[in-house]
C-alpha cells in the first residue's frame, strides 16, 4: 500500500497535485479541533474586520473568526460528503453486481427500481424533505437521505461490467470450482468495477458537497451545523457583498473549490492507476 | 534463385522491433522481432509460420508501416522496390507512407470489421481507400471495381451491401478484392484466414491466391496454421520467440525440416485416416520480455548442445534456397 | 439395463431473434439425441463449424442452459431442474467443464492456484494441507505439480500449461464426465497434442468420460471413440469415429472432410483450385 502511494507521487503529477490540495483541506478541517472558539458561539472577537492577525482571514458579522468557522465548515462538509458517497457506493455496488450477475427477473425488478430513482427530480424532493423533517432536519438525515438517491446511475454503470463479467469464462471456472455467488461478485468481480466505484466516489462528493451548499445557500438545511454552505447562506443573511465583507463568502468559496479540484485530480489518477488494464501492464502481461 | 536479391520486391535485413512499456515505473521491453533478414521475391507467396506471440505479427505491422508506440523500430532496414523505385520504409515522412499504402503496399487483417465501416455500404470502402489512388473519374473508378470483384468470383451487388448484412468469409473476401483492388505490389496478410470456418477458409484462401496470380503481387502470408502454408506458400519462414529460425520452400521445408522446432510442428500435425501417437512439445515458448541465452530454443530443443546455451546461431545456408539457424544440423551437414 | 450416464433425448434450444415488433425464432439446436453409458469411459466427439450448435448443447449439458423441448438427463436427474445449491453442488462434482480460451479460464487479477483450493474444498471437502495435496495429486496427473503453479497469474504461466492447470482442476473432485469445449484450439501447435493425449489417459487411467467439442477433424479422427456431426443445430451423422471420418454419408460431412486442408504440399494446386 505504501508502495502504491510512494509509486503514484512519483510518477503521477495529478496525483501529486490533488493529495496536496487535499491534504491542505484536510489540515484545515483538522484545525477546527484546536478553536479557541466553540462553533456555535457568536460575537466572541470583535464584528467585520478585514483580515490581519490574529484573525487571519478576518471576523464577520456574527463576531465570529473566519478562519475557525471555515475550519469546521470544511469539516462538516467533508465528512458530509464522504458520508454519502460511501452510503451510496454500497448500495450502487450490490443492486448493480447482483443485477448483472443474476440477470433475468432479478435484473428486470432492480432495473425498474432503479431507473425509477434516475428519473426522480432530486431537488424538489429534498426541499419537500426539508418541509417534512424541519426540526429535526439535521446532516445526518441529509446524508441518508442523497445516499438513497445517489446510487442509481453508477448501479448501472456497475451493472454494465457485471454484464460481461458474466459471461467471461473464469465467471463460469469459478461457478464449477463451487464458490457462491457472494464469493464470485466479491473476490472475482469487484476488482473490475473498482475503477468505476472509486472514480464515481469523488464525483459523488463533489456532487454531494455541491448539492449540500446549495441547499443550504437557500436556508432547507439545519442552520446550526456549520458548513461551507450555512457559511454562505449566513453571510448572504447578512448581505455581506454589499456590506463590502468579502472575506465571508470569497474564503469558503476558495475552498471548497480547492476540494473539487483536489478530489477531481486524485479520481482522474487513482482510475488510471487502479485500471485491471494498467494493473495488468504492471503485473507484465 | 532466393541468393538473388535484385528480383526481391521486399528485403528486410536486421530489423529489431521491440515493445517499451514503461507504467509507473515499471520498464519493460518485449522484444518481439530481434534481428530478423529475410526478402520476398516478385510475384511469390512467403508463408510466416510460428506460434502466438513469437513476433510474427509484429513482423508484419514493421512491414506494413503500421507500428503505434510502444512499438519501435530500433535497428535494421525494411527495403521494398516498386519497379525501378527502391524506396527505404523508414525514411519516408507521413505524406509519402499514404502515398504508398494501399496503391503500393496494402495490410489485411485478420478481423474484416475494422476495414469495413459496419454503419456504410461496402461501396464507400471501396471510394475511401481506392478512388484516390486509382484517379480516375467515377463511372469508370466503379466499373473497374465492378470489373476486379468479377474476377475473384465477386457479384457487383455487394457493393450496395451493409457489412452486417454479408457473412464473415463474405466480409474478408471483400477486404482481399479491397487490398488487390488497386494491383499493389505487396501484400500483407495476418492471419486473414483464422477466424473463419474450415468450409468457407478454403475459399478465402483459394481468392487469395487467386488474386495473387491475377494481378502479380508479392504476399507476406502470416498464420500459425501449418496446413495452410501447406497449401498455399511459396516460400516458408519459420519464427520462434522473436526470431526466424528456418526458411525454404514450402517442399523442402515439409520435406525436410532443418530446425528441431520445425520438425516438431511439422510432426505434431495431426491427419485424418492416420492414428499414429503423436506427441506434444515440452515445455513452453520463452517470454519475450526475459528471453533465455544463445539459442532461445535450447530449453525445450530435443539436439540442444553445450553451445546452444552460450550463442546464438546465425542462419546458415544448407542449401539453394534452404537456410537455418542451429548448430546441430550445422554440426551434422559439416 | 443399466441407468446412462448421459442421456439426450430430442433436445432443442431456440433464441427469439429480432425485436419487439418482428421477432422470430431461431433453433440453435434442433432435435439432438445421443447416450453415453457408464462404466464405459469413452471419448464422444462433438464436431460442427460456428453457428452449429455444438457450444449450445454443451451449455446445456453443463446446465448453464436450459433445453426449450427435449430432455437431457445425468444418471437419471434433469441437471437444469436442480435448485437446491446443495445440489448443484453434488453435479458439479460429476460433470466438470474444460473451456476454450485458456488465458480466459482464470481471472488474470487472481493467482490460479485459488481455483484448484476453491474445488477441492467445496467437492472434496479439504481445507488447508488437504486441499493443497488434492491439488498437487491433480496437477501431477497432467504433468505439473502444486510447486510450479502456486502464487502464480495466468499470464505468468503459458497457454498449454494453463490448459492443463484447467484439466486438473476438474480432476480434483473426480467427475464422472468433462465437457471440454474447443479446448485445444487457442493453445499453441507444440503443446497442443499433449492437451490431446492428455484426455485419453483422462479416459485410460481415470475413467472419465469426455464430451470433446471442436471443429478441428484432425484431432477428433486422432483421439475419439464415437463422433457426432453437427450442421446449423441438427446432428446429421455419428457413429464410431473412424468409420464415418473415414467413409463419411451424409453430403455435409463429405463437404467438411473436403474442406480441411491437408498438410502436405504435394496436393496443393488442386486442393486451392477456385
Amino acid at each position: 500500500m505504501l508502495k502504491i502511494l510512494r509509486d503514484l507521487l512519483r510518477y503521477n503529477r495529478e496525483f501529486a497535485a490533488g493529495v496536496a490540495l487535499l491534504g491542505f483541506v484536510i489540515l484545515v478541517a483538522a484545525a477546527s479541533f484546536f478553536s479557541p472558539y466553540p462553533a456555535a458561539d457568536s460575537f466572541v472577537v470583535p464584528p467585520d474586520m478585514p483580515p490581519s492577525w490574529p484573525h487571519v482571514l478576518g471576523t464577520n458579522s456574527r463576531g465570529q473568526d473566519v478562519f475557525w468557522q471555515l475550519s469546521f465548515a470544511i469539516r462538516n462538509t467533508l465528512l458530509f460528503g464522504f458520508s454519502v458517497a460511501i452510503l451510496s457506493r454500497v448500495i450502487s455496488l450490490v443492486v448493480g453486481l447482483v443485477a448483472g450477475y443474476a440477470g433475468g427477473m432479478v435484473d428486470r425488478v432492480l432495473m425498474s427500481i432503479n431507473d425509477s430513482f434516475i428519473v426522480i427530480p432530486l431537488f424538489p424532493i429534498l426541499v419537500l424533505f426539508y418541509f417534512v423533517m424541519r426540526e429535526r432536519m439535521s446532516w445526518a438525515w441529509l446524508a441518508l437521505a442523497m445516499a438513497a438517491l445517489g446510487w442509481a446511475y453508477d448501479a448501472r454503470l456497475i451493472r454494465s461490467v457485471a454484464l460481461s463479467l458474466r459471461t467471461r469464462e473464469f465467471t463460469q471456472t469459478s461457478i464449477f470450482s463451487g464458490m457462491s455467488m457472494r464469493q464470485i461478485l466479491v473476490e472475482e468481480h469487484l476488482p473490475y468495477v473498482l475503477p468505476i466505484v472509486f472514480s464515481t466516489t469523488m464525483n459523488n462528493i463533489n456532487w454531494s458537497i455541491g448539492l449540500e451548499v446549495t441547499l443550504s445557500v437557500l436556508g432547507f438545511t439545519n442552520v446550526d451545523t456549520p458548513t461551507i454552505g450555512m457559511m454562505i447562506y449566513w453571510a448572504n443573511q447578512h448581505t455581506a457583498m454589499v456590506a463590502g465583507i468579502w472575506w465571508w463568502i470569497a474564503f469558503p468559496v476558495a475552498l471548497v473549490v480547492m476540494t473539487f479540484i483536489g478530489l477531481f485530480l486524485l479520481a482522474v489518477s487513482m482510475n488510471e492507476y487502479i485500471d485491471p488494464r494498467s494493473r495488468l501492464a504492471r503485473m507484465g502481461v | 534463385m532466393a541468393t538473388d536479391r535484385t528480383r526481391a520486391v521486399l528485403t528486410v535485413e536486421g530489423l529489431r522491433a521491440y515493445y517499451q512499456v514503461n507504467t509507473f515505473g515499471i520498464e519493460r521491453e518485449v522484444r518481439a522481432v530481434d534481428d530478423v533478414s529475410l526478402h520476398v521475391n516478385a510475384n511469390e507467396i512467403y508463408g510466416l509460420a510460428g506460434e502466438s506471440s513469437c513476433g510474427k505479427s509484429t513482423l508484419v505491422k514493421t512491414i506494413a508501416a503500421a507500428i503505434r508506440p510502444p512499438l519501435r523500430v530500433l535497428a535494421g532496414s525494411v527495403t521494398y522496390r516498386f519497379g525501378e523505385r527502391r524506396v527505404s520504409l523508414y525514411d519516408l515522412d507521413e505524406g509519402e507512407l499514404a502515398r504508398i499504402r494501399w496503391k503500393h503496399v496494402s495490410y489485411i487483417m485478420q478481423g474484416s470489421m475494422s476495414v469495413l465501416n459496419p454503419l456504410r455500404r461496402v461501396r464507400s470502402a471501396f471510394v475511401d481507400f481506392a478512388f484516390r489512388h486509382i484517379g480516375k473519374p467515377m463511372p469508370e473508378f466503379t466499373a473497374m471495381v465492378e470489373a476486379h470483384l468479377k474476377r475473384l468470383h465477386l457479384e457487383p451487388t455487394v457493393l450496395d451491401a451493409y457489412p452486417h448484412e454479408l457473412s464473415g468469409g463474405m466480409r474478408q473476401r471483400i477486404t482481399i478484392a479491397l487490398a488487390t483492388v488497386c494491383r499493389p505490389d505487396f501484400i500483407a496478410a495476418d492471419e486473414p484466414t483464422t477466424a473463419l470456418d474450415v468450409v468457407v477458409q478454403k475459399s478465402v484462401l483459394a481468392e487469395l491466391r487467386q488474386a495473387q496470380r491475377e494481378t502479380d503481387a508479392s504476399v507476406l502470408f502470416v498464420t500459425h496454421d501449418m496446413a495452410v502454408h501447406a497449401n498455399l506458400s511459396d516460400r516458408l519462414g519459420i519464427m520462434y520467440a522473436g526470431r526466424l529460425v528456418e526458411e525454404g520452400t514450402t517442399a523442402e521445408v515439409f520435406a525436410t525440416p532443418a530446425h528441431p522446432y520445425t520438425a516438431h510442428l511439422i510432426a505434431s500435425l495431426p491427419r485424418i485416416g492416420d492414428t499414429q501417437a503423436r506427441e506434444g512439445l515440452g515445455g513452453a515458448p520463452p517470454s519475450l520480455a526475459d528471453p533465455p541465452p544463445g539459442c532461445r530454443f535450447h530449453p525445450r530443443c530435443p539436439l540442444a548442445m553445450d553451445i546452444c546455451r552460450r550463442e546464438v546461431p546465425e542462419m546458415a545456408w544448407i542449401g539453394d534456397t534452404h537456410r537455418v539457424a542451429c548448430f546441430a544440423t550445422k554440426a551434422e551437414t559439416a | 439395463m443399466s441407468e446412462p450416464l448421459l442421456d439426450l433425448h430430442g433436445v432443442v434450444r431456440t433464441y427469439s431473434r429480432g425485436g419487439l415488433i418482428s421477432s422470430d425464432y431461431f433453433r440453435a439446436v434442433d432435435g439432438v439425441s445421443f447416450r453415453l453409458e457408464p462404466d464405459r469411459p469413452e471419448i464422444f466427439t462433438i464436431v460442427g463449424e460456428s453457428g452449429s450448435g455444438k457450444t449450445t448443447l454443451a451449455r446445456m449439458i453443463l446446465a448453464m442452459v436450459s433445453p426449450s423441448e427435449g430432455r437431457i438427463t445425468f444418471r437419471g436427474t434433469d441437471p437444469a431442474r436442480l435448485n437446491r445449491r446443495r445440489d448443484r453442488l453434488a453435479f458439479m462434482r460429476q460433470v466438470q467443464p474444460i473451456f476454450q480460451n485458456p488465458f480466459e479460464a482464470f481471472n488474470p487479477l487472481k493467482r490460479v492456484d485459488r481455483y484448484l483450493l476453491m474445488t477441492a474444498r467445496h467437492f472434496a471437502g479439504a481445507r488447508g494441507r488437504d486441499a493443497e495435496r488434492a491439488a498437487d495429486q491433480a496437477l501431477r496427473n497432467v504433468g505439473l505439480s502444486l510447486a510450479e503453479v502456486k502464487g502464480r497469474f495466468p499470464h505468468e504461466l503459458s497457454g498449454g500449461q494453463l490448459q492443463r492447470v484447467a484439466v486438473a482442476r476438474a480432476l480434483i473432485s473426480r467427475p464422472a464426465l468433462i465437457v471440454a469445449d474447443e479446448p485445444v484450439s487457442m493453445v499453441d501447435a507444440s503443446l497442443r497434442m499433449s492437451i490431446v493425449n492428455l484426455f485419453k489417459v483422462l479416459r485410460d487411467e481415470h475413467k472419465v468420460s469426455i464430451l470433446y467439442i471442436t471443429h478441428d477433424l484432425g484431432t477428433a479422427y486422432y483421439i475419439s471413440d464415437r463422433i457426432l456431426i453437427m450442421n446449423k443445430g441438427r446432428a446429421v451423422e455419428s457413429g464410431d469415429a473412424r468409420t464415418v471420418l473415414d467413409n463419411p454419408q451424409h453430403p455435409y460431412s463429405i463437404l467438411l472432410k473436403s474442406a480441411v486442408l491437408s498438410p502436405d504440399p504435394a496436393s496443393r494446386e488442386e486442393a486451392l483450385a477456385p
